[in-house]
């Protein structure tokens, strides 16, 4: 409200005690802005702290009471045996997740330069009808895509499990080639096109050449995505457990110390957290990309 | 480029993206629905039984006419209160977190990062490590016994307690009034001020709604089970939105700080030459062109804690009612207890919660889209 | 002579060669998928001990340890009846005794009967008749081969504490509320509770206590009802029951609501005997003095059991190499080796139970009650009620932990009872 009557003050008058007043106000506030971001960043590392802390202690140290005291000697010990524990899971996350990224990003830079550049009739239909399945919850088709996989004989198989997560990667991956392609100039295309060049052709020589930022949004979008999946693993797939199914039963079902439960978490999670500290910026694309205006 | 043989060329290979979707989603979801109206049971079938069609019969159990799908009830309301207050926490947080970063702050891609990495991980993970934080005797509790003060007692993701309880039974009659003040007495309104004819529709389907809530739906519930089913806000349900959120945050932080990158730094500027306080510039400019993201940020939140599962398996182990949500409810239904036809009902119920959010705005967004 | 001996040899070694072709006809060969949910500690390295000296015994047989973790059997549970449902059963798998094999798998007519094998190995006299009867069907067919027992009412403590608190170990539930009281003036919990399934497991052995053998054997034929105010009072008790009990259970494994009790953190716990194993191996405490053990109030002279087997499904890739499994896991040889390191008893009576290298303190003290004892079956563990009842009635637990209604809960179990056709 003041500062709406601030105008009928004389000018001459008050700009020297803004002159003073504004560098006092933008010190506090930049206190107050600093303040509450290192606070708040505090409090977002602080579960990491603790795994950090928890998985570094022995067997021996591990007890509740003393939970937020340091490690009086840093042990590896929790490591070793959470790697035993998930060796099989973390072998099986990377068998399942590099056909699983390759595939679906593949099939969805197809996908998205046909909806964006060869458009036919019908497409702005089939477009939505695509990207529903990228957000329905996937208990509603479980039931029948259990009896379909085991019908062609994938239940219970890694490679059933890369087909359910090519196929319901598809919407996302062809949302983003989609979105990406679209800001390709159809001239372009249309230059490619005087050249003799089909489908294949532009494809080959002027699509697929400047594709790679699309390919590594939609690379590590869907690595995430699949490396992080439970409903899918824990269901069509128990015989060949992933990390986060390993995961879970081991924090589940077993005599399992809180210090290689928490060794168990880092290890699941370190994949991911590598990928997004060296490439933060393709993944909040696609992060982005997921609410469709991207 | 525009041959038609390249352009059937086209089609051909979308094709085995859209047929592996119409299966994978739309025949799929059609069988779930079929299997829902039946009384599927693994065992039976074993046995070479084949199920019979029953109707509605599932989804009227889990609604209130069984006693003993309390089970499905005590998810229903978690999952109500949770969605609420995860799209709260997470709007208001990532909110002041992408003010916060949108001050040209020194060290702002550090910060963003340390916001944004929760988004990278599992939620299994999360659930664990929460878990670990949140036990009764360690963790968060045992925090401010490090400066002095007394442990904390509250039991987090274990906690019993339950506030703004109710009956099953009245539930109906509750929605009939959250109903009667944010429709009826609004569209009341407008028919008294301005003789709208959408308001006056509005008014009467409003009141059919109630009428069926307030007169069939409650003394029926009532007949079909007199024995008061109480439910509430579980405040366990409070633990599972700090580990959501402390993931999901970042996410909303991230849109919310595109949005702001996009608002005009002339905008603002022009509006600082007018006088305006750089608080009154964000709420008078700022947050009102925010507006849609924050629309799109409930819609992505929305469904996705409409629809959770892993965190809540992996904080509570499967059978820890207090913070039971039916995605849960759904896996143990078919896969421990052998009813995928129950299990199918509550998914067909998900799915259908989670359309009602999703539908109009893909069909708003798209349209709009079409329009540009 | 030089000639006869010469042909002497020759026919015998013909004779040597033609039995081996016949032996190696005989002998199982190719791969035999083993199907469990023994994925990890004891029950893991007991299994693969049961695998190794198998292989010894059948070298051709290169055996698949399909084992499915997590959920205490759950995800295994699920995995198994989607491959059943679709044809594809495992060679051999794991499954409890009682009415998990029978109201599921035996009465979908998808087990083969083993009597021969029973028959050729003696088994019918070496195996307790009140086993054979929970594996045996109207018409006399045996359907598994169980390769251990557990009991479930046991009640853990530590002697040492409780000389502290001046309290002796309760053999009815009235003694149990007055130790309560005791053991809560001096601020400690008089039990250790765990996470929900614990509690259908503490119900159990309270049901037993409270009902006696009969009226708890009459819940599951349906001689007795349900809504009757004995049974009411199982979870009334229940409910006094958890008022006795530490504040965080539902957050408690099985392990961490046993290690209360030797920590002196709470009195008594109520679980079934692999808590001797964790006892033992994983704490390292010695039977007697580290921790003692009592059936749960009210139910001296009766033995909860429940018992893990392995049968041979209809449709079995291959047979004759589950036959020959099958013979092994039912000898004394390999419940000698197997239970030691699972933690169990031998279901074979000719084990070598004396063995005190073998079978500890605890063992031998649980194998005499097994011998002498009313016999009983578990619900929490499959044995008395198809999974459709034991799978809801967790929940009702659940419902019953939150609102307290005793009542309320019996009316549901009843109608859970005619839902699932219990006892019919």
């Amino acid at each position: 409200m003041t500062t709406q009557t601030a105008p009928a003050i004389p000018p001459v008058v008050s700009a020297p005690r803004t002159r003073q007043a504004v560098p006092m106000q933008r010190r506090i506030s930049q206190v107050v802005i600093y303040g509450l971001l290192i606070v708040l960043a505090l409090v977002f590392l602080l579960p990491v702290f603790v795994v950090l802390l928890t998985s570094l202690k022995s067997t021996a140290e591990v007890d509740i009471s003393r939970m937020w005291a340091l490690p009086q000697q840093i042990s590896f010990e929790s490591f070793g045996l959470a790697l035993e524990e998930l060796s099989t899971g973390l072998g099986n996350s990377f068998a399942l997740v590099i056909p699983g990224t390759i595939i679906s990003a593949v099939l969805g830079s197809l996908n998205g330069y046909v909806l964006s550049k060869w458009k036919f009739p019908g497409a702005n239909i089939l477009f939505p009808l695509m990207l529903f399945g990228m957000f329905i919850p996937y208990q509603a088709i479980i039931i029948p895509l259990v009896l379909f996989l085991r019908d062609i004989d994938l239940f219970n198989t890694l490679p059933g499990l890369i087909l359910c997560h090519v196929v319901y990667g598809l919407p996302i991956t062809t949302l983003i080639f989609r979105n990406y392609y679209s800001e390709v100039p159809d001239e372009m295309l249309e230059a490619g096109g005087i050249d003799g060049a089909g489908f294949f052709g532009l494809y080959w020589h002027i699509v697929l050449p400047i594709s790679l930022p699309g390919f590594v949004v939609v690379a590590i979008w869907q690595f995430t995505q699949i490396w992080n999946e439970f409903l899918f693993s824990v269901t069509v797939a128990q015989g060949t457990p992933t990390v986060t199914v390993a995961l879970q039963n081991l924090s589940g079902s077993q005599i399992v110390q809180w210090n290689v439960q928490m060794a168990s978490a880092f290890l699941a999670a370190i994949p991911t957290l590598i990928v997004y500290v060296l490439l933060g910026r393709y993944f909040i694309r696609g992060l982005l990309a997921g609410s469709i205006k991207g | 480029m525009r041959g038609t043989r390249d352009r059937t060329i086209a089609i051909l290979m979308l094709a085995p993206s859209v047929v592996l979707l119409g299966i994978f989603v739309y025949v799929f979801i059609l069988s779930t629905a079929y299997t829902s109206l039946t009384n599927l049971d693994s065992m039976r079938q074993l046995g070479g039984i084949a199920p019979d069609f029953v109707g509605l019969k599932n989804y009227l159990d889990f609604f209130g006419f069984s006693p003993l799908d309390t089970r499905f009830r005590i998810g229903f309301v978690n999952t109500i209160f949770f969605t609420i207050l995860f799209i709260a926490v997470c709007l208001g947080l990532g909110l002041l977190l992408a003010v916060l970063l949108d001050q040209k702050i020194k060290g702002e891609a550090i910060f963003r990062t340390i916001f944004l990495f929760p988004m990278a991980l599992s939620f299994v993970v999360t659930g664990v490590v929460w878990r670990w934080l949140f036990n009764v005797n360690a963790g968060l509790n045992r925090l401010p016994t490090l400066i002095g003060l007394p442990q904390g007692t509250f039991e987090w993701h274990t906690s019993q307690q339950r506030i703004l309880e109710f009956s099953w039974q009245d539930f109906p009659t509750i929605i009939a009034v959250i109903i009667g003040l944010f429709v009826i007495l609004p569209a009341f309104y407008y028919v008294v001020q301005r003789r709208s004819r959408t308001a006056i529709y509005v008014l009467i389907v409003a009141m059919l709604i109630n009428g069926y809530l307030l007169f069939v739906a409650t003394p029926s519930l009532w007949t079909a089970n007199a024995r008061p089913e109480t439910h509430g806000f579980n405040l366990a349900i409070i633990a599972v939105v700090v580990a959501a959120a402390w993931q999901m945050s970042g996410y909303t932080m991230a849109m919310y700080l595109a949005g702001l990158r996009g608002v005009a730094e002339e905008l603002r500027e022009a509006a600082r030459v007018d006088g305006c306080s750089e608080l009154n510039v964000y709420r008078r400019i700022v947050l009102p062109l925010l507006a849609p993201i924050t629309l799109s940020a409930m819609i992505i939140l929305g469904h996705i804690s409409l629809k959770i599962f892993d965190l809540i398996y992996a904080m509570g182990g499967g059978d820890l009612l207090q913070i039971d949500v039916p995605g849960m409810f759904m896996y143990l239904e078919t896969y421990r207890g052998f009813q995928p036809a129950r299990g199918a009902a509550v998914a067909m119920i998900m799915l259908i919660l989670v359309a009602a959010v999703i539908v109009p705005y893909l069909y708003t967004n798209l349209k709009g889209e079409a329009k540009k | 002579m030089k000639h006869l001996k010469r042909i002497g040899l020759l026919l015998a070694l013909v004779l040597a060669l033609g039995a081996t072709v016949v032996l190696a006809q005989d002998a199982p060969s190719g791969e035999l998928e083993i199907f469990s949910w023994w994925s990890g500690g004891g029950e893991a390295a007991g299994l693969e001990a049961l695998i190794a000296r198998f292989g010894e015994l059948y070298p051709d047989v290169s055996v698949i340890n399909a084992a499915v973790a997590g959920g205490s059997g759950v995800n295994a549970r699920a995995v198994l009846t989607t491959r059943m449902l679709g044809g594809d059963p495992p060679d051999t798998f794991q499954v409890h005794a009682g009415e998990e094999l029978n109201a599921v798998w035996v009465a979908a007519g998808l087990m083969q009967p083993l009597n021969a094998i029973y028959e050729a190995n003696g088994w019918l006299e070496q195996y307790p008749q009140g086993l054979l009867d929970l594996i045996t069907d109207e018409e006399g067919n045996i359907y598994v081969v169980p390769v251990n027992i557990h009991r479930s009412n046991v009640m853990w403590y530590n002697p040492a504490r409780l000389e502290e608190w001046g309290i002796s170990v309760p053999t009815t539930w009235d003694e149990f509320f007055a130790a309560c009281e005791v053991t809560m003036a001096a601020g400690v919990p008089a039990i250790s509770i765990g996470e929900n399934w614990t509690q259908v497991h503490l119900w159990e052995s309270i049901a037993l206590g409270v009902l006696g053998t009969e009226a708890y054997n009459g819940l599951w034929n349906g001689t007795t009802s349900w809504t009757s105010p004995e049974v009411v009072a199982t979870f009334e008790t229940l409910g006094r029951v958890y008022d006795c009990a530490n504040e965080d259970l539902n957050s408690l494994s099985w392990q961490d609501a046993a290690q209360r009790v030797v920590n002196g953190e709470a009195a008594f716990n109520i679980m079934g005997d692999w808590a001797a194993g964790y006892y033992l191996v994983d704490l390292a405490l010695e039977p007697g003095t580290g921790f003692g053990w009592a059936a749960s109030p009210g139910t001296d002279g009766t033995f909860m059991m429940l018992s893990d087997t392995f049968g041979l499904p209809v449709g079995a890739p291959n047979a004759g190499a589950v036959e020959a499994w099958l013979s092994f896991v039912g000898t004394a040889e390999a419940q000698d080796l197997f239970n030691p390191i699972k933690g169990s008893l031998p279901a074979n009576t000719t084990a070598d139970i004396g063995n005190a290298e073998l079978y500890n303190a605890y063992f031998q003290d649980a194998y005499s009650d097994w011998t002498s004892n009313e016999i009983v079956g578990s619900l929490a563990h499959g044995l008395v009620a198809a999974p459709a009842f034991s799978n809801a009635f967790a929940g009702l637990i659940a419902g019953f932990q939150a609102n307290g209604d005793a009542a309320g809960a019996a009316a549901n179990a009843a109608l859970l009872a005619i839902q699932t056709g219990l006892g019919s």
